[in-house]
């Protein structure tokens, strides 16, 4: 007989985890849920939008009853479970029913704080919290009376916000003097504030409340000082306490929340809890962010796969107000170890302050202009070191050579017209529509069902945006949980260092070893894995062509229309007479479609059937022309200049420096691909500094930059140092190209990977510690000499013949 | 209806989570192994841009497109959700190792191009 498995609680929490136990194993369990609402499963934070009219209950359905049935899931609507039996492993539902468990989820969330003041109980006395709340104030507001929300944190101005739109008069008494202290400083604070009141809010604060009269209903509150405001509806917004009272009730420890551990275990081992109703590690959440990573922790331990752990989360904040936009996240107030970075334009309403603590970013408040807050998320969460771009982090990630989208800054300025995704051509309307009909709530869902993000991810920060602007975004992940992709658990860090730990050689040795939930991995996390053994264990012989893309597979780049192009290498852009008229016959004899030149200076040619590559591999060969690797995250090109040897402006030989380091790193394998160049003095012909790693000559030595490319999101290098030789050159070349193939995400250029771990970083380990440098670039050496092999000498001489062959022919 | 099978080789002609192309009058079909050696047969066209699904990643009991990573299901040919179409899936049989294809498309898929 299947286990058996009862959740207590139908809100987001406990339906979170119900699904991702279903995505995980839908056998494993009987599900029974008992929810105390007599609805489904619904988008709590979503009530906001409902009460100020801008979506309707429907909208924020996630699991509908058609839900449950069709996944055999048993649903008690509005019953409430009132004991458990631990020890007979049952609960005890409010009609004296009883039902067995083998495993029990607590997900009871939390309840609205109520102050107990004279008169809280009266009529019309409310909190903000469920469906029952928002329909009574929209019964209140068809009086057009005054309504008074008491708290003036990020609950209580949605909820005054939703009654003004409802028609009411409102008025927010908040005891301090802040507003959202909690989500902001002083500065923002006095900007929101500013901006209600321009919409019509009434504010008092510091106003601390008395009590609430009224015979049988509420008709006014009167604060300490005396002052009487008429209220038709009183709206308590003053915080949520995590709902503990079953559990502790039962004996399960509690101290402000039920107490779980890292794998959402209570004290009891068959009971686990989820949501706002736990505390972790000290911590209680009251955001949907959070509550998703513990749900997919907590699924991954029902279904007895043991591998994931929740480790707390980082959140940010948003404010779901039209038109207001404003996002913290961290430690924004800072203390005596703390330095703080302001940016402030009053008149354009822009405010940004962010706390920083040893060069790394804590916390941050925006106000205004809040596009960046992702990428300040990102850079607190990753701990990245900010010393080499300090002076311009307050002016966004566009100013640090993001040419994407540098003056779309403000999604709620955008028309729905606005395309957001270049690559899949999908608009703003787009995604709030899908987001909207197909009730998204993560970027992996936005981009399965609108592709946005999912192509060269230059939007994913925008994307991002949209989604938290949409669902009111306290979006946020925990640190460092991102996985490596749907198989694993594991991130991307985790995975490498376990492939070095345990000597883990090949791709299935990985899988095995680190226990994907899929039997052989998926298009994704294959080739990672394959590269990631590769680049560890360079003589193991680990290379598994069905983990590799088509590309690398074939050695040529496939086409829009499953051709290929073969681009012989060129070496630092040299050719030669023979190399030429080899290339011009070989484009004769096969009928080439396209002869073009590449941007990496080279040749290419294009529309060759799978079945022909050999032979024509074979063809160049024979005039001494190798494969270009221009179809793989490796070695691309080396960009030059004809240097000292030809032009007068010429300060080294920038052309024979060029191709040096094409003979030291061609074939090489990289997380993504690598370019480099090499210009002969400051004008920079060879365009070295958007290059992974570009030389730039001049008169005393050699300029060495790193981390820029001219792709999808232009980037300028980083001067990493200045050398004196051409052996210094290509030693730093080898050293700055094995931390990067050590160290990087799988599909991460190292302009990104620079932006993440910072330049400091890699100066650190690669120019001021020369024991490492060394190291690094014999490690480099040694995994060179297993990898500079022509792939198409091998190919052209019959080698994986199966890849270029049909099996059959059956058309004759 | 009477199934006419082609043998089109051996079961180690196909490299494991790999594929190999058979030309047809109608056009290529891709003959897929996966894993536990299970052999599948689909038109080599991915429903959604004609991407040559014979060039892609196997894993588990589908393929991704080269092209734009849709995820094919090897036994139906259908497109894995939320994205919608399929390619059309043809019979195949084993006999010891050797592969047996039929030329009669599935029912239920109208993608044969």
């Amino acid at each position: 007989m299947k286990e058996r498995l009862i959740v207590i609680g139908n809100g987001m929490a406990g339906m979170r985890t119900v699904e991702e136990i279903l995505k995980l194993d839908a056998e494993a369990y009987d599900i029974t849920v008992f929810g105390a609402e007599p609805y489904g499963n619904y988008n709590r934070i979503m009530l906001s939008p409902v009460l100020a009219g801008d979506k309707t209950i429907d909208e924020i359905m996630i699991n509908d009853e058609q839900w449950y049935v069709d996944n055999n899931i048993t649903l008690y609507k509005g019953k409430t479970v009132v004991d458990i039996d631990r020890k007979e492993r049952k609960v005890i539902i409010d009609d004296g029913s009883e039902h067995e468990y083998d495993r029990l989820l607590i997900a009871t969330g939390s309840n609205p704080f109520i102050i107990p003041l004279p008169g809280h109980d009266l009529e019309g006395v409310i909190a903000f919290r469920d469906i029952n709340d928002v329909d009574m104030m929209i019964d209140a507001a068809k009086g057009d009376g005054h309504a008074v929300v008491i708290g003036g944190g990020l609950l209580g101005l949605e909820a005054a916000n939703g009654l003004m739109q409802q028609g009411m008069k409102v008025t927010v008494l908040h005891i301090v003097d802040t507003l959202m202290e909690r989500q902001m400083d002083s500065v923002a604070g006095k900007m929101l504030r500013k901006s209600l009141e321009e919409r019509g809010m009434e504010i008092l604060m510091p106003a601390s409340t008395k009590e609430i009269i009224g015979d049988g209903r509420v008709e006014k509150v009167i604060l300490e000082d005396g002052r009487e405001i008429d209220a038709s509806i009183v709206v308590m917004a003053v915080g949520i306490r995590p709902n503990i009272e079953l559990a502790s009730k039962v004996g399960i420890h509690c101290e402000r929340g039920i107490v779980v551990n890292d794998t959402m275990q209570t004290f009891d081992p068959r009971v686990y809890s989820v949501g706002e109703c736990v505390q972790h590690r000290g911590e209680t959440y009251g955001l949907v962010a959070p509550l998703f990573e513990m749900a997919k922790v907590c699924a991954n331990h029902l279904v007895q796969h043991g591998i994931a752990l929740y480790e707390g989360s980082v959140t940010s904040t948003k404010l779901k107000v039209t038109g207001i936009d404003l996002f913290s996240a961290g430690d924004f107030t800072g203390d005596e170890n703390t330095e703080e970075l302001v940016f402030q334009d009053a008149s354009r309403g822009v405010y940004r302050k962010l706390v920083i603590e040893d060069n790394k970013v804590k916390g941050a408040v925006m106000y205004g202009d809040t596009i960046d807050g992702s990428w300040y998320f990102d850079l607190m969460r990753d701990e990245t070191d900010i010393t080499d771009f300090r002076e311009k982090i307050l002016f966004g990630q566009a100013h640090l050579g993001d040419s994407g989208h540098g003056d779309e800054n403000r999604i709620e300025m955008m028309s729905d017209t606005t395309e957001i995704c270049g690559c899949n051509g999908v608009s703003k309307g787009d995604i709030v529509n899908s987001i909207n009909i197909n009730k998204l709530l993560t970027l992996e869902e936005v981009r399965a069902h609108t592709k946005a993000s999912s192509s060269c991810g230059s939007c994913t920060g925008l994307v991002e945006s949209v989604l938290a602007h949409t669902i009111g975004g306290d979006y946020s992940v925990a640190p460092h949980l991102k996985p490596l992709c749907a198989c694993t658990e594991h991130t991307h860090d985790e995975v490498r260092n376990a492939i070095k730990n345990n000597e883990l050689k090949s791709v299935h040795a990985a899988i095995d070893f680190l226990e994907w939930n899929t039997p052989d991995g998926c298009g994704k996390c294959r080739p990672a894995l394959n590269y990631y053994v590769m680049c560890q264990y360079p003589d193991a012989q680990s290379d598994d062509s069905q983990s590799r893309f088509i590309n690398e597979r074939a050695h040529a780049n496939i086409q829009k229309d499953a051709t290929y192009s073969v681009i012989p290498r060129m070496w630092g852009g040299g050719t030669t007479p023979t190399e030429l008229r080899a290339i011009a016959d070989v484009a004769d004899k096969y009928k080439v479609k396209t002869v073009h030149v590449t941007g990496g200076q080279r040749i290419g040619l294009y529309g060759l059937t799978k079945q022909e590559l050999p032979e024509i591999w074979g063809d160049l060969n024979k005039a001494g022309l190798v494969s270009g690797h221009a179809y793989g995250k490796a070695l691309r090109t080396v960009k030059t200049c004809v240097g000292k040897e030809w032009c007068r402006f010429g300060t080294q030989d920038s052309t024979q420096l060029g191709i040096d380091l094409e003979k030291m790193t061609w074939g090489s394998w990289t997380p993504h691909k690598y370019k480099m160049a090499a210009s002969g003095c400051p004008r920079n012909c060879a365009e070295a500094t958007i290059k992974d790693f570009g030389v730039v000559c001049v008169d005393s030595g050699y300029e060495l930059h790193v981390g820029g490319n001219g792709g999808i999101k232009v980037r300028v290098t980083d001067l990493l140092t200045t050398v004196k030789t051409p052996e210094e050159v290509l030693e730093y070349g080898a050293a700055f190209m094995q931390i990067y193939r050590e160290e990087a995400h799988y599909l991460e250029r190292t302009a990104p990977w620079i932006e993440r771990v910072g330049l400091a970083y890699v100066k650190e380990h690669v120019v001021d510690d020369e024991a490492n440098r060394k190291a690094l670039a014999e490690r480099f050496h040694y995994s060179q000499s297993f990898a500079q092999d022509d792939p198409w000498e091998a190919r052209a001489k019959g080698a994986e013949k199966h890849e270029f062959e049909p099996m059959k022919n059956i058309n004759a | 209806m009477s199934e006419e099978w082609i043998e089109v080789g051996s079961l180690n002609d196909i490299p494991k989570l790999g594929a190999r192309v058979v030309n047809a009058p109608e056009g290529d079909i891709a003959v897929f192994r996966t894993a536990d050696d299970g052999v599948f047969a689909l038109r080599d066209s991915c429903p959604h841009k004609g991407g040559p699904l014979s060039q892609g990643i196997v894993h588990g009991d589908r393929v991704s497109c080269p092209l734009h990573d849709w995820k094919i299901m090897l036994d139906s040919g259908t497109a894995v959700a939320p994205d919608e179409g399929c390619a059309a899936s043809y019979p195949t049989k084993m006999e010891g190792d050797t592969i047996f294809l039929s030329l009669t498309a599935n029912e239920g898929c109208p993608n044969k191009d």
